[in-house]
């Protein structure tokens, strides 16, 4: 419990907690995430799997939302296919920011075992919409979809807020003046 | 016809238009990745279009590239809930094609985890039906004795859900020292559960009240769109390839055809559909004890694979009961090591055909009960 630990005995104590907003920002962002509950394939049963008894998925803090208009992070389950790559990028589009990607299984990494001769098949939902975090498998087992969210949480935590639009803006700056 | 068309609704001096509904395809309760194009006359349904092929991943033309071998693990990936039943009418028909006869100890375990596959499959059609008239628990109950199959599956291949564990002439290997141990305590705990799902959820009042005299489908429709499996039995019709014609030792165990009987409703509604799901797990636990008792351990299952396959030109239909309802394989082949063709019977596209039919004049609420209770795959509809 890194930030309860600085609060010393909290029974005692003054409680308060020194930090930067950014921290605390993050704390609550990376402690609540709401998923799209969203299957494309058989990932998606073992994924269901993992939202039931036995795993137990919402012990991350996380909220299964039918629509990605109250949605953080999309978990893309199951192989992408050139039919449904249109709607997968025109949901991503309408998540608000910020927003993230979870592409779980071979399939969704690279077109998994449909790589070869797979003509309907899109070969990595990455070619369309940013992927965060990979999860291996086909399928991934449960555990190693539990990681891939520990690692999404310790990948949100350490997010910029504050200063990120003042280096997009240095960026933006460099490239016009390259282009000039 | 259902009571629910004769209620007043009290429009007449709303002027209602139709209207054009896409459901999908990331609606939460299409069960994957459908589309459905709903026509709507205010709230009651007129007309249904289902648009297939989010999921189309190619299996026929890996038919003609892989090897017989290579191609049991796309088998899989076609209805992905219940894997280990779809192998089986494809490796039957290629030991048909190839003249192997399997061990008796082959034949068991075959049987064995057929049944408990049944069983897992028909948890999740059960617990997902009930998601989608809004009961959560019964959920979390049925996923919780689905761990226990799948972890002596597991044991036995290698793999949660995708097993790739059905062999041309036999097994890919022998099941774990405790296998008759773990059938029996998984039979035990799935008849605990099932009891408490039955007072829990089917025999709930407003269960009921959502799911009897909705989505009627009369058997003789049933019988004209080629539907199979539960929904057929759905319907009042006894009819199960395991008696029907006898595959492989089917006719050595003494087990029931369910049928829908219209004990809160009319014969052919949805209740009906999802409790003979209910009492198909009851009659798979009675199988898979009496194969327990009847099955050796002793023997190999490896002794029977034949080291290269390469039937002569021929062709074949094999078919088997699934879960969800008959599969087959068309299986041409040609001589060589790869098939000329393969061509798969999908149980769940035939039975999804049938939903224009049924879900006209109901309410769009019961369209996704009617949904649910057909128990489709998209991997098998689209290939």
């Amino acid at each position: 419990m890194g930030l309860l630990n600085r609060l010393g005995d909290p029974y005692n104590a003054e409680g308060v907690i020194l930090g930067t907003m950014e921290q605390i920002l993050n704390w609550g962002r990376a402690k609540s995430d709401w998923f799209m509950s969203f299957g494309l394939a058989c990932c998606a049963i073992e994924f269901m799997a993992v939202n039931a008894s036995h795993f137990d998925f919402m012990r991350f803090g996380t909220i299964p939302r039918p629509s990605p208009r109250q949605s953080d992070f999309m978990i893309v389950s199951g192989t992408v296919t050139m039919k449904m790559a249109e709607r997968v990028k025109r949901l991503y589009e309408q998540m608000p920011d910020p927003k993230y990607v979870m592409s779980m299984g071979s399939c969704a990494n690279a077109g998994g075992p449909y790589w070869e001769h797979g003509y309907h098949v899109l070969k990595g939902v990455d070619r369309i919409i940013p992927v965060d975090v990979y999860v291996p498998g086909c399928p991934p087992r449960p555990e190693a979809l539990l990681e891939g969210m520990i690692m999404l949480q310790s990948m949100i935590r350490k997010e910029e807020i504050f200063k990120k639009r003042d280096k997009i803006k240095a960026e933006d700056e460099a490239k016009d003046i390259k282009a000039v | 016809m259902a009571e629910r068309k004769t209620i007043e609704l009290g429009y007449e001096g709303v002027p209602t238009d139709r209207m054009r509904m896409n459901v999908g395809p990331q609606h939460p309760s299409t069960h994957g990745v459908l589309r459905l194009e709903v026509e709507l006359e205010g709230e009651i349904v007129t007309d249904v279009i289902p648009h297939i092929g989010y999921l189309h991943r190619c299996f026929e033309k890996y038919a003609e590239k892989m090897t017989y071998l290579q191609l049991i693990p796309y088998i899989d990936r076609l209805d992905y809930i219940s894997s280990m039943n779809s192998e089986w009418p494809y490796v039957m028909g290629m030991e048909k094609l190839l003249d192997i006869t399997v061990p008796e100890k082959v034949e068991y375990i075959r049987v064995i985890f057929a049944e408990l596959n049944r069983i897992a499959n028909h948890q999740i059609a059960v617990a997902t039906f009930g998601i989608d008239a809004g009961a959560f628990t019964p959920f979390l109950f049925l996923f919780r004795d689905r761990e226990m199959i799948i972890t002596l599956f597991e044991a036995a291949s290698g793999g949660r859900l995708l097993y790739n564990y059905f062999r041309i002439g036999g097994l890919s290997g022998d099941v774990p020292p405790t296998f008759k141990e773990d059938c029996l305590s998984i039979v035990k705990q799935v008849r605990n559960t099932n009891k408490e799902v039955m007072d829990l959820l089917i025999y709930n009042k407003i269960f009921v009240e959502r799911t009897a005299n909705v989505g009627i489908l009369p058997a003789d429709v049933a019988i004209n769109y080629g539907v199979s499996g539960p929904m057929l039995r759905g319907s009042g019709l006894d009819f199960d390839l395991r008696k029907a014609e006898p595959y492989s030792i089917y006719d050595r165990f003494d087990f029931n055809i369910p049928v829908g009987k219209g004990e809160v409703g009319t014969v052919g509604d949805c209740w009906d559909r999802n409790v003979v799901r209910m009492y198909e797990m009851e009659e798979s636990c009675r199988i898979v004890e009496q194969a327990v008792a009847q099955m050796s351990m002793e023997g190999d299952v490896l002794e029977t694979i034949p080291k290269k396959i390469r039937p002569k030109a021929n062709e074949i239909y094999c078919r088997a009961e699934n879960p969800k309802g008959e599969l087959g394989f068309y299986i041409i082949s040609d001589g060589t090591a790869i098939p000329w063709r393969v061509k798969a019977r999908g149980t769940s596209f035939v039975n999804l055909s049938v939903i224009p039919e049924i879900s006209k004049g109901y309410m769009m609420a019961d369209l996704i009960l009617i949904l649910g209770s057909i128990d489709i795959v998209l991997g098998e509809v689209d290939r």
